[in-house]
C-alpha cells in the first residue's frame, strides 16, 4: 500500500505518467459506460443483426462530423416515420374505406445527392390490400409522379431500383439514377454543367386507398444520406459506434488479463526455480529458452482455426505460450540476487517454510521490477488479440477494434478512400497502447532510478 | 523488455591455455546443439498442435469415407452389384486409402514419423495448395516464398539494426537535446506491432499520395529486364521496411542510447578522455565494444517478434513470403503446408539466434577468454 501511495505521488512530476493515467481513466469509464448502455447479450444481436436492425442506416458513410471539414457538405441521413407522427397525415372515409395522406417534408440543405431513398409501408388489412399513389415534389414547384402500387405486409419502395421511375425520369428529366434526378437542380445541367442539388423543402405526397372498413396504412420514409451519427457505417450499414465502444472494455480485458495472468505466473515460476535451484531451475531455465523461440503467432493462429476462435480460449493459449517468456530470465537474476541476502538466511534459520519464504521474502523483493514490466505488457496483448481479429480470427460474436479493421481492409476500405472505416478504430487502438506504455514506461523510470539518473 | 537476456551460456566451461579459436568452436557447438534440441521440441508441439491432438486424422477419415461412396456409387463399373456388394467395396477401399496415407497407425507412432519428416524437410505433399510452377510439393511451395521473406526481413532488420546504433550513439552525445527527448517521448509509440504502422503508411502513401504501391512483390506485369525488376521489387519493399523499422526504432534507440550513457560514466571513459583520445575512438573501443553483447541480446529478442509477427505483417502487405503462405494454407486447412512453414520459421529463428550467438562470442571477451562464467 505504502508503494503504491508513494508511486502515486512521484507519478505527478512525470506528465507521460499524467497523460497515462488519464488515458486509461477515461478508457474505463468509457468501458463501464459501454457495458451498461449495451448490454453484451444486446451488442451482439444488433452487431449480428444483419438487414432486418440496419436497414435505415446508409451503406459505408463517414460519420457525420467530418462534414465540417468539408466545403461540399453531405446529406445526412433522414428517417421519416409516420407512425412516429412526422408526416402530415389527414384522412377522408370513402364509401367502403378511407383515403388517408400523407406528406413527407424535409429541408434539404446540401451540396451533393444522398445515396439512395427507399419508402416502408405498414398496411393492416383484411383481403385486399390498399392502394398507393406517391408524387415527389421539388422546392421549385415542379412535381413527379413515382409509383401507383396496391402494397402489400412488408412492402417497400426503392427509388433507385425501380424501372418504371427510371423510365419516367430519363423522359422528363434526362438520363439519371433516381438519387440524382429527384433532387437536381435543373439549371446546373442546362449548359452542360455538372449535376448538382437544389436547396430547399422537398415534399413526398403518399396518397393511400384503402378497401376494408378497418384497414391503415403507415409508411416510412428514408433518405440514405452521404454521412451518418457519430462513427459512421460500415458494408453491411451496421452503425460502427457499436464496436468501436465495445472493443473498449474487450480490448482493457484481454490486456489486462492476458498481462496479470502472465506477469504473476512467470514470477512465481522464477521465484520457485531460483529457491529450489538444481534440477528444477534447470528445467525451467530449458522450457523458457525451447518457449521463447516457439513462433507464439503462428501457433495462435493454429489454435484459433482449428479449436475455437472465442476469445478467452485465445486468452488461455497466450497466457500458457507467455509464461515462459523473457521475463523469467530478469526476475531470475533479481531473485538470484535477493537468495544472498542475509534476512533470508535468518528466515530459514527461524524454520521459515519454502512457501512461506517465497510468498512472503523472494516475491516482494520483485515488485519493483514487475510491476512496469506488467503495465509495459498490456498494450502488446491488445495488439495481439487486434492481429488476430486483422488475420480473421477475431472472437466470431464480439465486435472488436481488431474486427472493423479486418472488415475494412478486407472490403477495401483503403483502395475505396474510406479512411475513417480504418483510422477510427485504429486511432482507439494506439491511445490505449500508448497509455498503457506511457504510464509504464514512467513506471519502469521511478522503480529502476539506474535509469533515471541518465 | 529490450534489457532482458537472451538465452546465452555463459558457463562455457574453458580450461586455461585452450585456444581462442577451440573455445570458440566448442561454445558455437553447445549453442548449436541446445539449439537444434530446441527446434526438435518446437517442431514437436507444432506437429501436435496442428494434428490436434489426432482429431485431424478424424476428419480426413470421414472425408476419404464420402470420397470413396461418392466414388464407389457412381462407377457405372459396379451397377449391377448389389447395395450389400458396394458396401464392402468401399470398406475395402477405405481401408486401402487409410493405409496408403498412413492412418491406420496409432497417432503417437505417426506423430513421431511425421517429426522426423519434418525436421528432415521431407514435408509430404500439400492437400489443397499448389506452388507457382504448379508442384504440390510442400518443400517446392514453401521454398519458393522462402526468399522473399528473406529479402524482405533481411534487409528491414540489418537497415534496423545499422541505424538503431547509429542514431542511439548520436542521441547519446546530445543527451537531453531536442532531438534525445523526442525519441525518448516517442518510444512507447513501439508497443504498436508493424503491421499497425502498415495500414496508416499504406494509407498515407498508396491510397492517398497515389506515389507508392499498395502491397505485393512486383508491378502487374513484371517487368521484362531484370534491372527494371529489380527497381519494382525495390519500390514495393519500402513501405513494408518503412513499418518495420518505424515499429521498432524508437524503443531501441531509446534503450541503447541509455546503455551507451551508462558506458560512458565509467571511470575507464573518463580516463580515456584526460588521456585525449578523439571521441570517434572512445565511442568505438570504450562505449560501443562492452555494450555490443548487450545490444545484440536486444536485438535478437527484437528480431525474433518481428519473424513471429510475418504471418500478420505479409498478408497486410499482401508480400508473397512464407508468413502469407502459412496464413494461406491455414484457411484452407492445409495441414503438411501448415506444419513445413511452422517448421520452417522454427528453423529460421534458430538461424538467427544461432547467428547472432557466434557474433556475440566474437564480441563478448568472457566467451572469447574464457573467464568470467557465472
Amino acid at each position: 500500500m505504502e508503494l503504491l501511495r508513494d508511486t502515486l505521488r512521484e507519478l505527478r512530476y512525470y506528465p507521460s505518467a499524467v497523460v497515462g493515467l488519464i488515458i486509461i481513466g477515461l478508457l474505463a469509464l468509457f468501458s463501464v459506460y459501454t457495458v451498461i448502455a449495451i448490454p453484451y447479450e444486446e451488442a451482439i444481436t444488433l452487431w449480428r443483426g444483419g438487414e432486418n436492425v440496419w436497414y435505415r442506416l446508409p451503406r459505408t458513410a463517414p460519420p457525420a462530423w467530418t462534414n465540417l471539414f468539408r466545403t461540399k457538405k453531405l446529406p445526412e441521413s433522414l428517417i421519416l416515420d409516420s407512425r412516429e407522427g412526422k408526416a402530415q397525415r389527414s384522412e377522408k372515409p370513402l364509401s367502403d374505406g378511407k383515403q388517408i395522406t400523407m406528406n413527407f417534408e424535409f429541408d434539404f440543405q446540401y451540396d451533393a445527392f444522398p445515396d439512395d431513398l427507399a419508402l416502408y409501408f405498414y398496411p393492416s388489412y383484411d383481403k385486399k390490400a390498399p392502394f398507393v399513389s406517391v408524387t415527389w415534389f421539388t422546392p421549385d414547384g415542379r412535381e413527379l409522379r413515382v409509383t401507383d402500387v396496391a402494397v402489400k405486409r412488408g412492402g417497400a419502395f426503392r427509388f433507385v431500383q425501380d424501372e418504371k421511375l427510371a423510365r419516367r425520369i430519363r423522359r422528363k428529366i434526362g438520363d439519371y439514377p433516381a438519387n440524382v434526378a429527384l433532387f437536381l437542380d435543373p439549371a446546373s445541367v442546362e449548359d452542360g454543367g455538372e449535376p448538382t442539388p437544389l436547396k430547399g423543402t422537398y415534399r413526398l405526397e403518399v396518397v393511400a386507398t384503402t378497401f376494408e372498413p378497418d384497414a391503415n396504412v403507415e409508411s416510412e420514409l428514408i433518405v440514405y444520406g452521404q454521412v451518418y451519427g457519430i462513427a459512421g457505417t460500415d458494408h453491411l450499414r451496421r452503425d460502427l459506434k457499436i464496436a468501436l465502444m465495445w472493443g473498449a472494455p474487450v480490448a482493457l480485458a484481454f490486456g489486462l488479463l492476458a498481462a496479470v495472468g502472465t506477469t504473476v505466473t512467470t514470477m512465481i515460476i522464477a521465484a520457485i526455480g531460483v529457491w529450489f535451484g538444481g534440477i528444477v531451475d534447470e528445467i525451467i531455465q530449458r522450457v523458457t529458452e525451447v518457449n521463447l523461440m516457439l513462433p507464439l503467432l503462428p501457433i495462435l493462429i493454429m489454435i484459433g482455426t482449428f479449436y475455437s476462435r472465442s476469445i478467452w480460449v485465445i486468452l488461455g493459449a497466450t497466457i500458457v505460450l507467455s509464461i515462459f517468456g523473457a521475463g523469467i530470465k530478469t526476475y531470475r537474476a533479481i531473485f538470484l540476487q535477493v537468495r544472498e541476502s542475509p534476512y533470508i538466511e535468518a528466515a530459514q534459520a527461524y524454520g521459515a517454510s519454502d512457501v512461506r519464504i517465497i510468498f512472503r521474502y523472494l516475491i516482494p523483493r520483485i515488485l519493483p521490477v514487475l510491476i512496469p514490466n506488467l503495465v509495459t505488457l498490456i498494450p502488446s496483448f491488445v495488439f495481439l488479440e487486434a492481429s488476430l481479429a486483422v488475420l480473421g480470427l477475431g472472437d466470431p460474436i464480439l465486435p472488436t477494434w481488431g474486427k472493423l479493421i479486418q472488415d475494412s481492409l478486407a472490403n477495401g476500405a483503403l483502395y475505396k478512400g474510406l479512411y475513417y472505416w480504418v483510422l477510427e478504430p485504429s486511432a482507439l487502438l494506439m491511445v490505449t497502447g500508448l497509455g498503457f506504455a506511457m504510464l509504464g514506461f514512467t513506471l519502469d523510470r521511478i522503480f529502476n532510478p539506474r535509469l533515471r539518473e541518465v | 523488455m529490450a534489457e532482458q537476456a537472451l538465452p546465452v551460456e555463459q558457463g562455457v566451461a574453458a580450461p586455461a591455455g585452450e585456444s581462442t579459436l577451440l573455445r570458440l568452436a566448442k561454445y558455437t557447438v553447445v549453442r548449436g546443439v541446445i539449439l537444434f534440441f530446441t527446434v526438435i521440441v518446437g517442431v514437436y508441439l507444432t506437429v501436435l498442435v496442428a494434428n490436434m491432438g489426432g482429431y485431424v486424422d478424424q476428419i480426413r477419415r470421414n472425408e476419404i469415407r464420402e470420397m470413396v461412396s461418392i466414388q464407389v456409387m457412381n462407377d457405372p463399373g459396379l451397377k449391377s452389384y448389389t447395395i450389400e456388394q458396394k458396401r464392402q467395396i468401399i470398406e475395402e477401399r477405405v481401408r486401402l486409402e487409410e493405409k496408403r496415407l498412413g492412418l491406420d497407425r496409432p497417432f503417437v507412432v505417426r506423430s513421431f514419423f511425421f517429426l522426423r519428416n519434418a525436421l528432415t524437410l521431407q514435408l509430404g505433399f500439400a492437400e489443397r495448395m499448389v506452388s507457382d510452377t504448379g508442384s504440390r510439393q510442400v518443400r517446392l511451395i514453401i521454398l519458393e516464398r522462402l526468399p522473399t521473406t528473406l529479402l524482405l526481413f533481411g534487409t528491414a532488420d540489418l537497415l534496423l539494426f545499422f541505424l538503431s546504433v547509429f542514431v542511439a550513439l548520436v542521441l547519446s552525445r546530445q543527451y537531453g537535446s531536442f532531438w534525445d527527448r523526442v525519441f525518448v517521448a516517442l518510444s512507447p509509440t513501439s508497443a504498436a506491432p508493424g503491421w499497425f504502422y502498415g495500414i496508416f503508411l499504406i494509407l498515407i502513401f498508396a491510397s492517398w499520395l497515389r506515389i507508392l504501391p499498395f502491397g505485393d512483390l512486383v508491378d502487374v506485369p513484371p517487368p521484362e529486364s531484370r534491372l527494371l525488376y529489380a527497381l519494382s521489387v525495390l519500390k514495393h519493399m519500402i513501405l513494408p521496411t518503412m513499418a518495420i523499422i518505424l515499429s521498432a526504432i524508437f524503443i531501441s534507440v531509446y534503450s541503447w542510447r541509455t546503455f551507451f550513457l551508462i558506458y560512458s560514466s565509467e571511470d575507464y571513459v573518463e580516463l580515456a578522455r584526460a588521456k585525449g583520445l578523439s571521441g570517434r575512438a572512445i565511442e568505438r573501443r570504450y562505449i560501443l565494444r562492452p555494450t555490443l553483447p548487450t545490444i545484440i541480446t536486444s536485438f535478437a529478442l527484437m528480431v525474433i517478434g518481428l519473424w513471429t509477427g510475418a504471418p500478420i505483417f505479409e498478408t497486410v502487405f499482401n508480400w508473397p513470403g512464407l508468413g502469407r503462405t502459412l496464413f494461406q494454407a491455414i484457411g484452407l486447412f492445409d495441414i503438411p503446408v501448415i506444419v513445413g512453414s511452422t517448421v520452417i520459421f522454427a528453423y529460421l529463428l534458430a538461424i538467427t539466434v544461432f547467428l547472432l550467438d557466434i557474433f556475440y562470442a566474437l564480441v563478448d571477451p568472457r566467451v572469447r577468454i574464457g573467464g568470467g562464467g557465472r
